[in-house]
Parts: structure tokens; C-alpha cells; sequence
């Protein structure tokens, strides 16, 4: 078969972050190629790269070279990669809400006529023609089998409709070639899924080569003609899909070599029996995170992880139990019930919460780092108080004779008590997290993303002190991370969180075929082990 | 000589200009002889006048909804309380501090209102706080000739219907702060009671801000998120900020007004706005960010300069320029906060 696209030895690094090391991946003429990894492995990178995004030669550009037809092109901006024939279908949606769906699908690309005004001042004046536009936006709708109202407005469809748009706009391009969809079924329900494969089929046998990307390792099985899957920014594997198997990809796209910590012993064994939350059927209406039906029993003093892909809904749950955004369902704390959507009721009762936002949630960026660590305290227990007159002032004394406490304990690097945050490091930063938590003298300690853009040293220091806050002071902590190497070293199991609700729990040792089929959500009975 | 230079780069820039713009008013003060102790005793007087209207910038600023452009509604609260001790025909310092409590009670409510409108314009608080006062000043200049108030004092001389336009308090509890205490060291006369009220007031802001009341609306200003995950609703915590501010603003008229000895009603209020936003800026502070120091270097610089400027200027220049440069200081301030805030946010 034909060669069509080819990109060679791409690499790229954001600000000395290498994200992708000499990829090679070539595309055959009327073939749908599944890519597939993690979470930052890198495809939506070298998407971009095809694509010409403004965002990689903002970062300055990239190495290796890309091969249209066996020529070599610079592709620098979107608008040449379309002339090549490359189209794209976003993961956000890149429509106007306002705009009718055909305005969308010919936006930019609209059919017009001369006018007297148009012949004077040039062609950007020029008349538009609706009904051929229209036209073209029908046949485009029909040809993807959709009865979509060409002249609706955008903004009140459903998602699904909205997904079949983008797809309908880069159909309508009529040099298209080589389509691009990236996590094209997220939004999909399992029949609108069926039906966006059967577009996929028909547009391959008109020629069309596709890029298919998608979390749903079983669609892209059973669509794709060849996988490439991609690993920390390289290519780990490549071939026909015949070859590989559901757990095999799934190994390969999560394999990791593990990171081992020695763990202290525990003074008490954990027990089924004694349970120090239990959650039945949470609900979290966070954006992007949403959490549909969590369910779980957490055991005093255990690390619980919890983990799967971005946007499943893993971050959701501390969110919900923290009162961070809208929660339903049952939690019990201790035995009794615990009420949700109440921040100052969860601290109350030794639940204390690190933002994944540290910068955003988790930190007053222009406070001193005494500050950040003293004053939920003061807010939520009256800590660091002294009576004055008739008012109950907090005391710069005792705060400062806690920080003081805290940085010698935690290692923060700071010049004084009295420093700003936002001047310090990431992992400083994180440290004065982790001291402002335990000032809270948590039960339990949700902590998400606690290594997330700190240096490798520091996250040791972070993980270390997270363990010895379990060992030593007996707080039960749940961990959720994306960095599954991390939840595996220090988590006593690892619950996987897949489309909003829990589709595995899996001790430490589960090999990373099961971790990856967990996070596709695809692991059978996964649900009672651990 | 290090510390100095330290020092400096700590100060806020126009406070800095405008700081070397006064001294050097002295300067020419002395070499046209306009006599300094009269000045000195003027600016006294102003500063510890406009100091507690200034200090009602300070709740709003920290709980994030910018200065509170609307200080009338507070006013209007001050002035009510102001009029009914006076209809009851109170005196001294019992009529000073019967007005006082009436306003704070009368701005705790209205302040509520007012707090309630804010919260339902996040982010466009300043605007529609200045547009408040506007509407309230308006309203309240019909209300003026409505209210029922009878004292032959505050009607008109004829008719005997509605209040007058400005009130002489001189029977009332007009200076009673000035002459409390009140000396004079070479020839600068000090009003002590002034002062010593204003900086209670200071004290009183200072000591709310360390409570746990006072922090969570410092937290809610910095970083709503951080508050809310610190236990704090922070709806509530900006109501009460601005009910805050509303008193502070109604207490404020009353001092400003038993200094000047009159009590000016109908659009008077309009114009102590702009001056008290003007002050806690040339303070030092920002619209995100705010401190009694702000407020005390703020109005000492801001009432200074005007007080001695007025003088000093129409001894070296022909005619009045005095008012149009306290509206290009007042004015220009405001503006080079609004348009430095979206840098700071970032």
C-alpha cells in the first residue's frame, strides 16, 4: 500500500522537558492507524506537531521531518496543514455555539459571490451563499448518516451531534486525506460509538487514512488496521493490530519499571472489619472530572490510591468528599453519617484535603509561609488563639513558633517564616502543604496529585513524610496520583477509576496488564480483589 | 545608606512622587512665607476629618470586591443617624456618640442590602458600587424634603418643610472631638480627640483583621478556593465586609462632619467618594490588597497636599489651581490602580 504521511525522528521538548524522543510513524493510504498511551505518553503532541499548531513553534518548533507522498513539508501553521489535507478532530470542540451548524461546517471555507461592493474593495467583502452552503453541509451530515438539522444553532445540541458536526466539517473539506480524531467516542454512548466506527470504515474505503486515538483500547482493536503505542514520548510498539491483544497493549502502554520503597512495618495490621469511611455511590458534578457512582470501604490507617486516565473522574472523589464541589450519595465516617458539600464539616471531623491545584487551591500565593501553614488551623479550631479585650485574636507567637516547628521538620527551604510562597519551589511549596495538613491533625488525609511538577528529589521527601505522617501518626491517607508508579510504590491498594466510577481494585503487585485494562475500564471482576 | 535604598524600593511609587511633591510644597511654602503652623494645624485637622472615611476602603479591598466606590450608602446611613440626634435635640458629646450608634445600626441594615446587591454582580463590584451611590444619593435628595423631621433648626426657614441643604452643628455636637484635649505647640493647634478617635477607629480595623472573622475575609480576598477548603463561606464573608465598610463609612461622616461643623445633605455625599479611594491608593495599597498603614500614610499625604497647596500654589501661580490638581491627583490615582490591577491578579 501507499505510504501517505510519514513522520520521522520527531522530537520535542517543552522547556527542556523532552516530551517526545525520536518517533517514527507512517501512515498507508486508506488504513485507520490506532495511537495509543497514557496520559502524557505524547500523542496529542505529535498531533499538534502534524497539525502545525501555533503552540509548538511558539516553544521552539521541533526535531526530525515529516514526509507527505515521500516529499518533505514544513507544516507550520493549521491552515497549511489543511492545504496538504490534513484534518482534525478535536478532543475539545472547536465549534461556535452561536453559529447554526452549517456556519460550522463551512466556517472559514464559505461558498461566496461577487458583488458590487466585493469588486471594489476586494474579496473579503464578497456576498455569502447561503443555499449552496447549505447544500454542502447537508450532503456532508448525510454522508456520515446523521438527520441533523443543517441550520440549527450549535450551542443546544447534544454532544454527540456536536462530535458528528467536527466530523462532518472535516468531511466536507473536499481534498481531505489523512483525518485525525482524537478521542473521537469520549463523549459517545456505546451505539453512537457503533456508528462513529461505521464512519471511520466508510471513509477509509474512499481513501481516507485515519489517526485514531482513543483511551477505549477495545474500539480501537477492533477498528484499527495498525497500532502504535506510545510510552513517556516514545514508541514502545508498532504493528499490524492483528498482532496484539487487549492485555497487551494495555501492558506495554502502562509498563513501568517499579520504583521500590521500602515500607516500614505497621504496628497494627490492617482489618477489613475496621473501617474508617465508607462511600456509597458518590456522585461529583466537577467539570471534567465528573464522578458518576464511587463506591468504596476505607480501611483505618491504610494508603489507598486511587488512579486512572485524566478527565475519568479519579481527581472528582477527594474533591466530593472534601465539600470542593457539588457531592450526592452516602458516606459514613466512623460509623455515622457524614455530611457532604460542607468544607468546614470535613475539617471538623479529621478530613483534610490537598488540592491536585496547589497553586490554584491549595496555597495563598502572596501569604508567608507561616500564613499558609497556621490559618485554616485558626479558621477551622481556633488554634493559635489568644483572648483580647473582647476580641479572640490569633497570635503571630505561637504561629511562628509552629512554622518554625513544621520547616525544621519538613525541610522547607525558606529564608524566614515570613517569606511569600509563591517565591518558593514546587516542591517547597508542596512541603508547606503538607505541613498546613498536618497542622489539621487529620483521620484522614485526601492528598491528590502530590508530586505533580516537583523534581524528583523533593517527591521522595514528599512520598517519605506522607508515609511516616500513616506509620507514625496513624492517619489514613488516600492518594490520588496519575503517576501509577507512584501509587504502586507507597499504596497499600490501588483503586482505578474509569469513565466516573470504579472499575478495579488492585493491590500493588497487579501486573500493568491489569492496571491498563482497569483504567480502560475493561478489567473483568476486578471489582472484589484487593 | 543600603537600608534607605531598601527602604525605597519597598514604597509604592506614586506614593514616592507625591511624597516628594509635598516637600517640596514645603520648601516653596517657606521661601513665599505663607505661615507652615497654620498649615500644619489645617492638615491635622483634615487628616483625622477624611482618616475614618478612608479606613472604610479597607474591608472591601480585603475581601476582594475593590474599594468601595460605594461610600454614599454608608453616608446617607451616617447622615440619618446624624439628623434623628439632632431632632431629639441632643448636644456634645451625647448627640456625637447617640449619632454614632443610631448610623451603625442604621448601616448594618442598609449595609445588608447593599452587600446582597454586590454579591449578585461578582466582579463588577466597583462599577455598580459607584451606580449605587449615584441612585441612593438621588433617592435620598427627594427623601430629604419627605422625612418628617421638624426641629425649626434643620427645615427650611420657610415653609417649615424639608431639610435644608447644609446643617450648622454648631448647637449639636459640632467640634466635639476637635476641642476635646485640644492644645496648641508653636502655633500648630492639635485636635486631639479627632485623633485619638481616628486612631481607635484604626485600631479597632486592625484587631478585627486578627480574628478569625477578619481572616477569613483576608483568605477569601487572596484566594477564594484556599478559603473555602479552609471551612470559610465566603458569600458570607464578603456580606460581611461590606456591612464593615457601610458603618465605617456612616461613623466616618459624623466625625467628618462635627469637624466641619456642618452636616451637608441632597449631593454632598457624591463627593467624598472619589478622595477616600484616591487616599488608601496613595497609601500604597492596590484594589487586591489593603493595610491600616496604607490608610494612615494615605490620608496624611493626600490631606496634606491639598491643604497646603491651595496657598502655597495661588501665591506662585494667578488664580485657584488647587482644585484641579486634587482632581488629577484623585482622579489619576484611581486610574493607575484600575489599570495595574489586572498585572497584580496575574
Amino acid at each position: 500500500m501507499r505510504v501517505v504521511l510519514e513522520m520521522r525522528n520527531i522530537s520535542k521538548s517543552f522547556y527542556g522537558n523532552q516530551v517526545l524522543k525520536n518517533v517514527n510513524l507512517t501512515l498507508h493510504e486508506g488504513e485507520v492507524h490506532g495511537l495509543v498511551g497514557e496520559n502524557g505518553a505524547g500523542k496529542t503532541t505529535l498531533m499538534n506537531i502534524l497539525f502545525g499548531m501555533p503552540v509548538i513553534h511558539s516553544t521552539g518548533g521541533f526535531e526530525g521531518e515529516i514526509l507527505i507522498d515521500g516529499e518533505r513539508v514544513n507544516i507550520d501553521s493549521p491552515r497549511k496543514a489543511m492545504e496538504y489535507g490534513i484534518g482534525m478532530v478535536h478532543q475539545e470542540f472547536m465549534l461556535i455555539p452561536g453559529f447554526t451548524v452549517t456556519e460550522n461546517i463551512k466556517l472559514n471555507r464559505e461558498i461566496t459571490r461577487e458583488n458590487i461592493l466585493s469588486k471594489v474593495f476586494g474579496k473579503s467583502l464578497r456576498t455569502l451563499d447561503f443555499p449552496a452552503m447549505r447544500e454542502d453541509a447537508k450532503e456532508a451530515i448525510g454522508t456520515i448518516g446523521m438527520s441533523i438539522d443543517e441550520l440549527a444553532v450549535v450551542a443546544g445540541l447534544p454532544v454527540a451531534h456536536k462530535q458528528f458536526i467536527e466530523i462532518a466539517r472535516e468531511i466536507d473539506k473536499k481534498n481531505l486525506r489523512i483525518l485525525v480524531l482524537d478521542e473521537p467516542t469520549a463523549v459517545l454512548s456505546e451505539s453512537e460509538a457503533e456508528r462513529l466506527l461505521d464512519i471511520v470504515r466508510y471513509l477509509t474505503n474512499k481513501g481516507v487514512s485515519i489517526l485514531f486515538i482513543s483511551h477505549r483500547l477495545s474500539e480501537v482493536l477492533k477498528v484499527s488496521d495498525r497500532i502504535t503505542i506510545l510510552r513517556d514520548g516514545a514508541v514502545v510498539d508498532s504493528g499490524p493490530a492483528s498482532k496484539f491483544t487487549l492485555s497487551e497493549i494495555a501492558e506495554k502502554m502502562v509498563g513501568r519499571k517499579l520504583e521500590n520503597l521500602d515500607l516500614p512495618p505497621r504496628t497494627k495490621e490492617l482489618s477489613d472489619e475496621d473501617t474508617i469511611m465508607s462511600i456509597r455511590n458518590l456522585r461529583v458534578y466537577m467539570p471534567g472530572e465528573t464522578v458518576k457512582d464511587f463506591s468504596i470501604d476505607i480501611r483505618r490507617g491504610e494508603i489507598l490510591g486511587i488512579g486512572g486516565l485524566a478527565g475519568h473522574g479519579k481527581l472528582g472523589v477527594a474533591n466530593g468528599i472534601a465539600g470542593m464541589y457539588p457531592a450526592e450519595g452516602e458516606v459514613y465516617l466512623e460509623g455515622k453519617p457524614y455530611k457532604l458539600n460542607d468544607a468546614s464539616y470535613a475539617l471538623r471531623n479529621g478530613v483534610v484535603y490537598l488540592s491536585e491545584d496547589r497553586r490554584g487551591v491549595g496555597l495563598l500565593l502572596d501569604e508567608s509561609v507561616e500564613m499558609n501553614i497556621a490559618a485554616t488551623a485558626i479558621l477551622a479550631f481556633g488554634e493559635f488563639t489568644r483572648r483580647f479585650l473582647f476580641f479572640t485574636l490569633y497570635d503571630r507567637k505561637k504561629i511562628r513558633e509552629h512554622a518554625m516547628e513544621m520547616i525544621r521538620k519538613l525541610d522547607i527551604r525558606c529564608k524566614s517564616p515570613s517569606q511569600i510562597v509563591r517565591r518558593l519551589s514546587g516542591g517547597n511549596q508542596q512541603k508547606v502543604c503538607l505541613a498546613r495538613a498536618f497542622t489539621l491533625k487529620p483521620k484522614i488525609l485526601f492528598v491528590s496529585e502530590p508530586t505533580r511538577g516537583i523534581d524528583v528529589g523533593a517527591k521522595r521527601l514528599v512520598l517519605d513524610y506522607l508515609i511516616e505522617l500513616n506509620r507514625k501518626h496513624g492517619v489514613t491517607i488516600v492518594m490520588t496520583s496519575s503517576e501509577l508508579a507512584e501509587l504502586r510504590s507507597i499504596c497499600d491498594r490501588i483503586a482505578i477509576v474509569a469513565e466516573g466510577r470504579l472499575s478495579a481494585v488492585l493491590p500493588p503487585t497487579a501486573s500493568d496488564a491489569e492496571f491498563g485494562l482497569a483504567m480502560a475500564g475493561e478489567l473483568q471482576g476486578g471489582t472484589h480483589r484487593g | 545608606m543600603d537600608k534607605l535604598l531598601e527602604w525605597l524600593k519597598r514604597v509604592d511609587f506614586p506614593t514616592l512622587v507625591i511624597s516628594l511633591f509635598l516637600v517640596a510644597l514645603f520648601f516653596v511654602a517657606i521661601f513665599v512665607e505663607v505661615p507652615i503652623p497654620s498649615l500644619l494645624s489645617d492638615s491635622i485637622r483634615r487628616i483625622g476629618m477624611n482618616g475614618v472615611l478612608v479606613l472604610a476602603m479597607v474591608p472591601t479591598i480585603r475581601v476582594g470586591v475593590g474599594p468601595n466606590f460605594g461610600l454614599p450608602v454608608g453616608i446617607i446611613g451616617g447622615l440619618l443617624g446624624a439628623l434623628i440626634s439632632m431632632q431629639l435635640g441632643l448636644s456634645g458629646f451625647l448627640g456625637f456618640w447617640v449619632a454614632v450608634f443610631l448610623s451603625a445600626a442604621i448601616c448594618v441594615g442598609i449595609g445588608l442590602g447593599y452587600g446582597w446587591l454586590l454579591e449578585k454582580v461578582r466582579g463588577q463590584e466597583m462599577m455598580v458600587g459607584t451606580y449605587m451611590g449615584y441612585s441612593i444619593v438621588a433617592f435620598m435628595s427627594i427623601m430629604w424634603l419627605m422625612l418628617p423631621f421638624t426641629n425649626p433648626d434643620m427645615v427650611w426657614a420657610i415653609g417649615g418643610k424639608g431639610l435644608r441643604y447644609t446643617l450648622t452643628l454648631d448647637k449639636y455636637f459640632g467640634h466635639v472631638l476637635n476641642n476635646f484635649l485640644k492644645f496648641k505647640v508653636g502655633g500648630v493647634e492639635v485636635p486631639t480627640g479627632l485623633i485619638l478617635f481616628f486612631a481607635g477607629a484604626c485600631l479597632l480595623v486592625y484587631l478585627f483583621f486578627r480574628t478569625k472573622v477578619g481572616l477569613a475575609i483576608d483568605l477569601v480576598g487572596q484566594n477564594e478556593k484556599y478559603a473555602i477548603s479552609s471551612g470559610v463561606n465566603p458569600k458570607r464573608a464578603r456580606l460581611v465586609a461590606v456591612v464593615l465598610s457601610t458603618v465605617i463609612a456612616g461613623v466616618g461622616i459624623i466625625v467628618y462632619a462635627q469637624s466641619y461643623g456642618f452636616l451637608q445633605l441632597y449631593q454632598a455625599p457624591l463627593f467624598m467618594t472619589f478622595p477616600a479611594v484616591a487616599s488608601i491608593l496613595i497609601g500604597g495599597a492596590s484594589i487586591r490588597r489593603a493595610n491600616i498603614r496604607n490608610v494612615v500614610i494615605g490620608t496624611v499625604i493626600f490631606q496634606t497636599l491639598l491643604t497646603i497647596s491651595l496657598p502655597v500654589l495661588s501665591q506662585v501661580t494667578r488664580g485657584d489651581v488647587t482644585e484641579v490638581m486634587r482632581l488629577i491627583v484623585s482622579n489619576g490615582m484611581i486610574l493607575y490602580a484600575l489599570t495595574r490591577a489586572p498585572r497584580e491578579a496575574g
